[in-house]
């Protein structure tokens, strides 16, 4: 409850002293595994401010879907180490003016994944959730079960290495340090390991079953055109159906869109009501991209983005001729 | 009787480079297939990925985009924008389980005719043995 009563005081102390004019935040949500999020005006407000396992959303999409409610305002926000990165990708990109928002980091020990959760208890309501630590208890109608927290964690929280903010202005809370993550590419290995056919086949199992809702867009920070190539008709570059071509389109231009830009937050995936496993290519192009061009999305504040800078002396062994 | 596959190979060829570069192996009567069917584009870094996968829709059997060499870009820096782009649609491609090779990236001057030539050659017979595009009829419906 520390970080909590801490975050209320920086936020009230903030407010008092008329550093920001908004400060932007998780509040308890209407179901007990999701927090909402909550826009803070005045100081009496800030009591409803939480900070724990439901706060999943990333709340820097704000800053670019929403810019009129924050033009010429100065603007707090409670970032986590993901939320951190892809406000500095929006600072770079020059979306927000750096001087006009103050970082207030928390230290984010995860974010639990709903749908992991909704299998654990096989689809049963959980009425309350008590976060233990290492251990999650889930209570119902007429049940109660504990479960490990990293079987309920986000798929993006178990292969995270940057937990806190790298760029903030007050930090709340201890910070957790750089986490060595061994496990942080395994999955991608095991892909990596088949062959093409099988990828393939994995591929297409998986981007089969989306629907085109577009969540994942819609709660990505780090999309924000005005126009989005899939809404565009003319030039109409795909379809818009939920044909499997038309989906895998859209999730391969998508891809390349975020690519070097991506801060794996797991928000889309998370939104995404099919289940489908998002974050695997993103993370293979974030890891491509570090490997290539050496480049975090979103870690340097003084950087570039991966994908408007370039070097002269870059490897390239696909070149033709 | 078979009907003897000629590849359709899309190619986006900057105009201040490559373009002229076909130019050249053009005027300087250079043999090169009728499989390349040029597009010109201001510079490597106009083609967007979404061009590439437009390309395969519609039925091409490879794609082909060529630039100025590194540092001869007319707007400077181009060509270095449009590399690293490059390598990650190619990676992305790679990842899918989608053929990479269908994909090339050349550098070629206004005055490298018959490198253009040699290219386009080299690119076609391999677009031969790797046979049609199988995305036209499983992949992309």
């Amino acid at each position: 409850m520390n970080v909590v009563n801490d975050l209320r005081k920086t936020i009230k102390k903030l407010l008092a002293e008329k550093k920001i004019d908004l400060f932007v935040g998780w509040e308890k949500g209407s179901l007990p595994m999701a927090a909402t999020p909550i826009f803070i005006t005045n100081e009496d407000e800030a009591d409803r401010i939480v900070f724990d396992i439901t706060c999943g959303n990333n709340l820097s999409v704000y800053f670019t879907k929403d810019k009129k409610q924050f033009a010429d305002k100065k603007v707090g926000i409670a970032v986590k180490g993901c939320d951190a990165r892809s406000v500095v990708l929006n600072i770079l990109e020059k979306q927000i003016d750096r001087a006009n928002v103050v970082m207030v980091g928390v230290p984010c020990h995860g974010v639990l994944d709903k749908k992991k959760v909704l299998a654990k208890t096989d689809g049963r309501e959980v009425l309350e959730l008590i976060d233990g630590g290492d251990t999650v208890t889930l209570k119902g109608n007429g049940y109660e079960l504990s479960s490990d927290r990293s079987e309920i964690l986000s798929s993006s929280c178990l292969s995270c290495i940057y937990p806190d903010a790298q760029e903030y202005d007050i930090f709340v809370g201890e910070p957790r340090g750089e986490v060595p993550n061994e496990n942080r590419l395994k999955e991608i290995k095991e892909f990596e390991a088949m062959s093409t056919s099988e990828k393939w086949a994995s591929t297409r199992a998986e981007y089969e079953k989306c629907i085109r809702c577009y969540a994942c867009r819609n709660v990505c920070p780090s999309c924000y055109c005005n126009v989005c190539f899939v809404d565009q008709n003319d030039p109409a570059w795909i379809g818009n159906t939920c044909d499997f071509t038309d989906s895998m389109v859209f999730h391969i231009i998508r891809n390349l869109h975020v690519a070097g830009r991506c801060v794996e937050c797991g928000a889309c995936e998370r939104a995404c009501p099919m289940d489908i496993n998002l974050l695997l290519l993103n993370r293979k192009v974030a890891m491509e991209v570090k490997d290539r061009f050496g480049d975090v999305a979103g870690l340097d504040i003084n950087g570039k983005p991966a994908m408007v800078d370039f070097r002269e002396d870059e490897k390239q062994d696909f070149i033709m001729g | 009787m078979k009907k003897e596959f000629t590849p359709r190979i899309t190619s986006f060829l900057c105009k201040w480079c490559t373009y002229t570069g076909a130019d050249l192996a053009g005027t300087a009567r250079l043999q090169y297939p009728t499989s390349i069917i040029p597009i010109q584009v201001m510079c490597s870094s106009r083609v967007d990925p979404v061009f590439l996968i437009k390309a395969f829709l519609s039925g091409s059997d490879g794609v082909l985009i060529g630039g100025c060499h590194p540092g001869d870009c007319h707007y400077e820096t181009g060509n270095y924008h449009a590399r690293r782009r490059f390598a990650i649609v190619k990676s992305v491609f790679e990842s899918l389980g989608l053929e990479s090779q269908r994909l090339k990236l050349s550098w070629i001057s206004a005055s490298e005719g018959p490198k253009f030539a040699r290219v386009a050659n080299e690119y076609t017979e391999e677009i031969m043995e790797l046979g049609e595009n199988p995305t036209r009829k499983n992949i992309f419906l």
